[in-house]
């Protein structure tokens, strides 16, 4: 017997007696004995007890970013964490339930897809934005599918910036590889930013999409407006990604510009680092593209006594109705990490997200005055350039020793360059937001003193 | 007391009437300088304040979810036997080790050093669906099944390509789940359908006559999504591997045969695994789940980068590997589920697991034999842990399966999946799962009996239904005319 398995022995019993059976597994006598097995070589069944000290410790044995300061950033931020967010994600009627195909008993998380789907939209500065995908990385890979499929394939190539996050490239490349899409990637100048010029060289009259970062993975703030006209002078759709969700509290995203597709990670939102995952791709487009978005949506409607309802709509778009035509394969997304997104910005507000960003940039701003001001051997790399809540530090080493040397003096410095390639110095790329105190900056400061 | 009916609730761009701004969450105090944003970001890109972004405070924002929440049917409410979903109980202690600060505040980026204890639970899991399907090898990183299919599919093109071969087909039989036709355009192949055989299983000799040297891969789901096992399927691997093609095994319903049978017997190349099916992962409204993928010794090489290894320091992660496919994601997976799915496999053990398939089998079986009959069973080859009917009895009353779903709501279950399998028509596929108890079994068959007698003697009570939810019969062709997929400002005038 388990606690999880509903029916003890005697129920069992009951049941085979009722169906004329003398043992379970004669209902399994439609199965070859040739792929048969009595039992798997797992370990036995193990307590709470043992579960919680056995699991414990396993956590206990990584370090965890609150326990020191923490400078971590590179796509996966630490933000300010609401208790609310974690009570709501812990309702059952949210955590438990399924996919909304039944909107009569699904309008709690179905108006919540909504209300994501208008902050996202009102964030990204486009009409419309969808329930949510994986994450980041493949929400890029929908995007230039998604260009790909817009101008109906009569351009193939599809141009990135170098400064995209370099693991969104890499899983660009495993589905660009299989699709037959050929890939360009434009190298940033030498402030760290992407040249329009250069935008237009490399997508020419083949591009069926520029695909940018901003803030880009240097932590810089790209020239959208100018890089969206030299986009669409292309022919092409411009495509933002963003990585940093919570810099749409202060800039402007995309949509206002003229970008044709707004996508990236919203993490930030109030989703757990959690080693990666699971977290919050999202996707935003305009409305005049709405037939070629992927992913599920929300739409508003009546029931039948006129009252306003809520339910998935436009599913003909998707692998359930059209199969093999579908716009993409996605089925299950990130529902719940949407809502914990949603209540996230729903608790910190439309000021309070402002005054978060801009908590971000003041604390930002200031570690980089203190290592400009503590100087050789430490320097930033692209000094003169805008950056919200990230920048690359280079000093004396590889970023990933830099890294490991501050990690001696107690200060998680942040995410090295080192392994990633790219046509920027070797250094450690350091986050800064509104978690991170004087405290913290004081550390970080010190730290490199010590080491200078 | 009388509790309030909780029928609808504004939105959250309809709260705060005064238009003024309350606080929901106090940030932590400014203790560095101010910066005029203007002054070190360029102007245009600096963002106005968005009047139509309410403030509101902490408990309004409680209220808001609460009520939301009372608008929705959960599995901890009753039974929820959608077919292929596999909605079972989802274990508190699930919960609480995923929400160890060691893992939920750990980022992905920190130096090997920190995170081992990260990268052993990786290889624990690895190493438990490596023996619960009998394969060589797997890999986590998939977000879903459907990314799971697809990483499979890759992997296989990518074999193909070492052998010097491109193919141009994917095979998959008609009761197939959508995502497989899907997933085969997605990775660049033309999706065939094959034929069903009168039992609903696959039909051998069409398979004989369409696998070819142009067929990459058969996508097969086992048991079907009938619940009927592929009594064939070594006949079916064998022709399959013979003529150089991979079988992919769709393992939406491995609840049905875990400690009973092996994936890795059955010729199967590439499987993905919905953690949150079988390995009782909340569905979460609609995710986040986790697909990981076992393989065979064949696609081995191939298997998607960055890779957990273990040696005599501890464990490493392999970023670069010529022969992989690459990087599916970001990062190695949706990790706080892999963190769930290993405490539900630590959890019940060997011989836990295998009495979980065998309840979720037997406790289909029972809802057959109640209901055949009351109900009409198309195919009546064996069912393992789901059971699919049709709705021809009630159809001659013009009660359609939709009406008996909606019906269901008002008895306070969730219904059946309807949507598929499209080899029949008006299906009523139903999975219970192993987790309720049989009493939660008996009270939903009584349900569906009664239902079957109404649409006999009031036929039009069930197409009329639901008459007891918080919204009426939910007009969705209007959704799909009249978009309407965000709140905007000009709602409130």
């Amino acid at each position: 017997m388990h606690p999880w398995v509903g029916a003890g022995p005697e129920d069992r019993r009951q049941i085979l007696s009722e169906l004329g059976l003398q043992s379970i597994d004669e209902l399994f006598a439609s199965i070859p004995s040739g792929v048969c097995v009595d039992g798997l070589d797992l370990p036995p069944a193990r307590d709470e007890g043992w579960i919680r000290r056995t699991l414990g410790n396993m956590a206990s044995t990584n370090i965890s970013m609150d326990s020191i300061p923490c400078f971590l950033g590179a796509g996966v931020y630490r933000h300010v964490q609401p208790s609310v967010v974690d009570a709501v994600l812990s309702r059952a009627e949210f955590f438990t339930s399924y996919t909304p195909y039944q909107p009569e008993i699904s309008q709690g998380t179905l108006q919540v897809i909504f209300e994501f789907q208008t902050l996202i939209s009102r964030l990204t500065g486009l009409d419309v934005a969808n329930a949510s995908l994986y994450d980041g990385a493949t929400a890029l890979v929908e995007a230039a599918l998604f260009s790909h499929r817009v101008l109906r394939s009569k351009r193939d190539l599809v141009v990135m910036a170098e400064t995209i996050h370099p693991m969104y490239r890499r899983v660009l490349d495993t589905y660009t590889e299989a699709a037959g899409i050929e890939v360009a990637v434009i190298p940033p100048g030498a402030d760290g930013r992407l040249d329009p010029k250069r935008v237009r060289e490399a997508a020419g009259d083949r591009a069926c999409c520029v695909a940018i970062q901003s803030p880009n993975f240097l932590g810089i703030v790209e020239d959208l407006p100018r890089l969206a006209t030299a986009t669409h002078d292309c022919g092409a759709l411009a495509i933002e990604v963003v990585t940093e969700a919570a810099s749409l509290g202060i800039l402007n995203g995309g949509g206002s510009f003229g970008f044709d597709v707004v996508c990236g990670e919203a993490q930030s939102f109030g989703v757990a680092p959690g080693f990666g995952g699971p977290h919050l791709g999202f996707f935003a487009c305009s409305s005049k593209h709405l037939r070629q978005m992927p992913g599920r949506l929300a739409g508003e409607t009546v029931d039948e006594n006129g009252a306003r309802a809520f339910c998935l709509t436009l599913s003909t778009r998707e692998q359930h109705i059209r199969r093999a035509k579908a716009t993409s394969n996605i089925c299950t997304n990130q529902g719940l990490m949407a809502l914990a997104a949603t209540v996230w910005l729903e608790a910190i507000g439309g000021n309070g997200l402002r005054e978060l960003a801009a908590s971000c940039l003041a604390r930002t701003e200031e570690l980089k005055r203190r290592i400009t001001a503590i100087g050789d051997p430490w320097r930033l790399a692209y000094p003169q350039s805008p950056t919200f809540n990230e920048f690359l530090l280079v000093g004396p080493g590889s970023g990933t020793e830099l890294v490991e040397r501050l990690a001696t003096k107690g200060v998680l410095a942040g995410v090295p360059t080192t392994d990633w390639g790219g046509t920027w110095p070797d250094g450690v790329l350091v986050a800064v937001t509104e978690c991170n105190s004087g405290k913290d900056l004081d550390a970080f400061a010190a730290a490199l003193e010590q080491l200078s | 007391m009388k509790r309030r009916a909780i029928r609808s609730e504004p939105l959250f761009f309809e709260r705060n009437a005064r238009r003024v701004r309350r606080q929901g969450y106090l940030l932590p105090a400014l203790d560095v300088p101010e910066v005029t944003p203007s002054e070190v970001l360029p102007p245009e890109l600096v963002r106005e304040p968005d009047p139509h972004f309410p403030d509101i405070s902490e408990m309004e924002v409680v209220q808001h979810f609460h009520r939301l929440s009372q608008l929705n049917y959960a599995v901890d409410e009753g039974l929820y036997p959608l077919g292929s979903c596999t909605m079972k109980y989802n274990p508190r202690i699930n919960e609480e080790t995923a929400r160890l600060p060691g893992f939920a505040s750990l980022h992905p980026l920190q130096p090997q050093s920190q995170i081992q204890g990260a990268l052993r639970l990786i290889w624990e899991l690895e190493e438990s669906l490596k023996a619960i399907t009998g394969m060589p090898g797997a890999t986590l990183q998939p977000a879903a099944g459907a990314h799971g299919e697809l990483t499979g599919i890759l992997m296989i093109r990518k074999a193909l390509e070492a052998r010097g071969e491109k193919r141009e087909i994917v095979l998959a039989p008609d009761s197939a789940h959508g995502t497989n036709p899907a997933t085969a355009t997605f990775a660049g192949y033309r999706a065939q359908e094959i034929p069903s055989a009168g039992d609903g299983t696959v039909d051998l000799g069409a398979l004989d006559r369409m696998m070819d040297d142009t067929v990459a891969a058969l996508m097969l789901t086992v048991p079907n999504t009938l619940g009927v096992f592929e009594h064939q399927i070594l006949e079916i691997a064998d022709l399959v591997h013979s003529r150089g093609g991979f079988i992919y095994m769709d393992g939406a319903n491995l609840n049905s045969f875990v400690g009973r049978a092996l994936p890795g017997l059955m010729g199967a190349d590439a499987m993905h695994i919905n953690l949150h099916k079988t390995f009782s992962t909340p569905h979460g409204g609609g995710g986040p789940g986790a697909g990981p993928v076992t393989v065979s010794e064949a696609l081995l090489p191939h298997l998607p980068v960055p890779k957990v290894q273990r040696d005599e320091n501890g464990f490493e992660l392999l970023w670069k590997d010529p022969a992989s496919i690459g990087q599916m994601r970001g990062f190695y997976g949706n990790f706080l589920i892999l963190v769930r799915a290993l405490t539900y496999i630590w959890s019940l053990g060997a011989e836990g697991l295998r009495s979980m398939s065998d309840v979720a089998v037997l406790y289909a079986n029972l809802v057959r034999h109640r209901l055949n009959g009351a109900y009409h069973l198309k195919f009546d080859a064996p069912s393992l842990h789901e059971v699919v009917f049709d709705d021809s009895i009630q159809t001659r009353h013009e009660v359609h399966n939709v009406d008996i779903a909606k019906r269901l709501l008002d008895y306070g279950f969730h219904p059946p999946t309807m949507s598929f399998p499209l080899i029949v028509h008006g299906a009523l596929m139903i999975e219970p799962a192993e987790s309720v108890a049989p009493d939660e079994i008996e009270a939903f068959c009584d349900a569906m009996l009664a239902i079957a007698k109404e649409a006999e003697s009031d036929p039009g009570l069930v197409r009329s239904a639901p008459h007891d939810t918080p919204v009426g019969r939910v007009d969705e062709v209007r959704a799909a005319r009249n978009l309407k997929v965000t709140w905007t400002p000009e709602d409130e005038a």
